[in-house]
């Protein structure tokens, strides 16, 4: 499933990233704890699904490889936070339901869990 | 090649630009992207560290034929208990840190588990060193 198909399921918005809607989504990793994020090896199509939104979360999926980041709750995405995701090509995505709601939609789209 | 980097304490703004910095010169240099991920995980987890517990501290890169060799030395409160502070859980980390998405015990864990050598040496009130090295043909 594409990020794009992703931000319809959850009634989302491109925050920045849009030129890269057609990203495929493998997994996803729903934390707010980004020393948790830090402990996955393998990034690659991994989703980034948090309620934690600041320029930590952005620094750890820049060193995690992480390029895709939905984030909850239509949290507010500064302009220092926008500059620093498009240096790493990143795409973020915001929804305005809650990350319980929203990883009960994207696990009962299919989308495999992490652990 | 040899790099030196200043980290204030409290800087949350700028935690992780060191980071950044070195995760740039490694792909640049052609390091295996295995390699550039763990020691820039490694390096983020002890960069933090400095911001979240010390006054400021140091960062020096020291970037070998076959390996890179990075030493933190922080002026801080020093850690009292070392063994305490590397299993998994214990932190003392504040709730700003904890709001950052830190703090939960992980990351002298992190730093263990992606590098390939790790030191540690702390005196209480006066700072802390972490040494890692991480080969680049393993």
């Amino acid at each position: 499933m594409t990020i794009e198909e992703i931000s319809t399921l959850v009634q989302g918005e491109f925050v920045c990233g849009e030129s890269f809607k057609n990203r495929e989504v493998a997994r996803v990793f729903a934390s707010d704890l980004m020393s948790d994020v830090l402990t996955i090896r393998d990034t690659e199509g991994l989703l980034l699904l948090t309620g934690l939104c600041n320029l930590q979360s952005i620094r750890t999926c820049e060193m995690s490889d992480i390029q895709l980041m939905l984030v909850v709750r239509g949290k507010v995405v500064t302009d220092e936070m926008i500059e620093l995701a498009e240096d790493n090509d990143m795409v973020i995505v915001r929804t305005a339901f809650s990350l319980y709601k929203t990883a009960g939609i994207l696990y009962g789209a299919g989308i495999p869990a992490i652990y | 090649m040899d790099f030196t980097y200043h980290v204030e304490g409290g800087d949350f703004t700028n935690a992780g630009s060191t980071s950044s910095e070195v995760k740039r010169m490694l792909k640049k240099l052609g390091v295996s992207p295995d390699i550039v991920k763990k020691t820039v995980v490694a390096l983020y987890e002890a960069e933090v560290n400095i911001v979240a517990h010390a006054y400021r501290g140091d960062i020096n890169v020291d970037l070998e034929e076959d390996k890179v060799r990075i030493v933190l030395a922080d002026e801080g409160p020093g850690i009292p208990n070392i063994d305490w502070a590397m299993q998994k859980g214990n932190s003392t980390a504040s709730q700003k840190v904890r709001e950052m998405g830190f703090g939960a015990g992980m990351g002298l864990p992190n730093i263990q588990n992606n590098s390939d050598e790790l030191k540690i040496d702390s005196v209480v009130g006066q700072g802390t060193t972490i040494e890692f090295v991480n080969y680049f043909n393993k």
